[in-house]
């Protein structure tokens, strides 16, 4: 099962066929178990990392983080809960330091962002404090460098 | 690329233009040019062509790794270092062969780093050859055996190896090769260019031979690492076998690190002792900045080179797979990152097909016969290149056997 992650973590639109000689069992058994894992949230989507700048869309990201003040009892899962349903937030976590939770936020622009911040996330009652960082250049994301990959420089024959 | 490439190109036409060859030795003159060569020629002058005629991994060496050789140069370390190579390089080869193989070399005398297996190879032969000693060599193999022992005033011994027994140097054929000028038998297993592998049993039957008749073995296992379905045998591990054995490896197949030429030999004292005389006067040293590399490699490498091998496994069932489904007999490779199709139900030879192939699908692979007389009606194609070339290298050999 591991083996099957491994393969497809980088390229989910590999032929099960292949998955299958790779890994010496069947096409069928290979395809039921993707299913299987798919099934038990083990593969929780396929998703495709896009240079949006390049496609000609831009997009501002900022990380917000926040300071929080605790209720009693519900602790940070219910205010990170809360956060996480605004579709302009795309990732939320918990992170130990100055501040308690760290956002990534996606905007059209970056007054789009900062109203964003402003209106929606420092106006909960729990949010003590933020502070936003804007992204100026991704370098690296998901595991993928977003600028020029290394190109392998052998020689075409060699002993 | 451009640079290596004009590099090559020169020396070709340097070689076109018929310069005079006087001042060149005999003996040098005598050596036949590597087969690869050629193929050299004909690939430069094309575009667009998917190569499984490669001998390196087409990984980059790990970063860590490279960032340890960057390291080391910022911090000013690029001066010689012992003949015997760095110390710390030395304890840590000592203990990955008491780690893996339950073997002991003694960092202080028994262990020469070089520069790159193919050194290690060269000061092995010139170290115990006497000028007609006899050095038995089964084939196919790596292309530079022949000509080192040749260059150090010995005679190579070809002994063939066949697909049926999954070219394997059977002990009996080792046997009758042997005459009273023998002096030592060269392995090369997990082995390029056919993949195969040596099971132990097959080994303790060569090394029953070996005792008999008194001879040395030189051992190269640089792709001991990338073995599948089962584990690699180091020959000194056999009982007897370390007093009369020279193990090569080294770091180039395991760590993805062809260019930066580091590799090693594990031997009795005397022998490295004798190793040591000859590399102290031609290379004084491996390059240190390859050496800090080793020592990375070797501390926190085995995570990357794991995940390197699990590829490659994945690989090499695809391309076996592949061949088979076209018609070309491949026996499965255990170890290294070649399979060895059989191309004789086509009735071409391996060069004919191999230029046919390159010429008319743009696929590079390399004549197997350039391996040995017995590799003829084979071809070596490596599969140290990406998913994707591999299936598209396939999916251009269907339609050139389709097209005969």
């Amino acid at each position: 099962m591991k083996e099957i992650l491994e393969i497809i973590e980088n390229n989910p639109r590999i032929d099960p066929r292949e998955i299958a000689t790779m890994t010496g069992i069947t096409e069928a058994a290979a395809a039921s178990k993707i299913k299987e894992m798919e099934k038990k949230g083990i593969i929780r989507k396929y998703k495709t990392v896009i240079d949006w700048e390049k496609a000609g869309e831009e997009f501002v990201y900022a990380i917000i983080e926040i300071k929080v003040v605790l209720r009693s009892r519900t602790g940070y899962d219910a205010i990170a809960e809360r956060i996480a349903k605004f579709p302009e937030v795309r990732s939320v976590r918990l992170i130990s330091g100055d501040h308690d939770l760290s956002l990534t936020v996606r905007g059209k622009s970056m007054k789009d962002v900062a109203f964003f911040v402003a209106e929606k996330i420092a106006t909960l009652e729990q949010v003590q404090g933020t502070v936003t960082h804007f992204v100026l250049r991704t370098y690296k994301e998901d595991g993928d460098v977003l600028f020029e990959k290394e190109r392998s420089e052998r020689l075409a024959v060699s002993p | 690329m451009s640079y290596s490439r004009k590099n090559v190109r020169n020396v070709l036409l340097y070689h076109r233009d018929g310069m005079s060859d006087k001042f060149v030795s005999t003996r040098v003159k005598e050596i036949p040019p590597s087969g690869i060569r050629k193929f050299f020629d004909l690939v430069l002058e094309m575009d667009g062509v998917i190569s499984l005629g490669v001998g390196e991994p087409d990984f980059v060496t790990p970063w860590h790794i490279r960032e340890a050789c960057i390291y080391s140069l910022e911090k000013g370390m690029t001066s010689y270092t012992s003949n015997l190579g760095l110390l710390e390089l030395r304890e840590l080869i000592s203990k990955c062969y008491r780690n893996d193989y339950d073997i002991d070399y003694d960092p202080g005398s028994e262990i020469l780093v070089t520069t790159g297996v193919s050194e290690a190879a060269d000061l092995a032969f010139r170290a115990i050859i006497n000028p007609g000693d006899e050095i038995i060599v089964p084939e196919p193999c790596y292309v530079s055996y022949k000509p080192s022992v040749f260059l150090a005033g010995g005679v190579p011994v070809p002994v063939p190896t066949y697909c049926e027994n999954e070219f394997r140097a059977g002990a009996d054929q080792i046997k009758e090769s042997i005459t009273e000028r023998t002096k030592a038998l060269v392995l090369s297993y997990p082995n390029n260019p056919t993949g195969a592998v040596m099971r132990k049993s097959d080994l303790e039957e060569i090394a029953d031979v070996v005792v008999e008749n008194d001879l040395a073995v030189i051992s190269d296992e640089v792709y001991g690492k990338l073995t599948y379905d089962g584990s690699h045998t180091c020959f000194s591990s056999l009982s007897g076998m370390k007093e009369r054995s020279i193990i090569l490896n080294g770091f180039s197949k395991s760590h993805a690190m062809t260019g930066l030429r580091l590799g090693y030999a594990a031997g009795s004292e005397p022998l490295i002792a004798a190793m040591t005389k000859v590399h102290q006067y031609s290379m004084l040293c491996a390059p240190v900045t390859a050496q800090m590399g080793g020592i990375e490699a070797l501390k926190n490498g085995d995570g990357e080179m794991k995940k390197m091998v699990r590829e490659y496994d994945r690989r090499r069932r695809l391309i076996v797979r592949g061949l088979n489904k076209l018609g070309l007999e491949c026996f499965e490779p255990k170890g290294a990152f070649y399979a060895f199709p059989s191309i004789k139900s086509t009735g071409m030879t391996s060069e004919q097909f191999a230029s046919r192939l390159l010429k008319e699908q743009k696929v590079a692979v390399v004549p197997g016969d350039v391996f040995g007389g017995c590799g003829e009606g084979y071809l070596r194609c490596s599969y140290a290149t990406s998913r994707e070339e591999l299936i598209e290298a396939l999916g251009r050999m269907e339609a050139f056997i389709d097209s005969l």
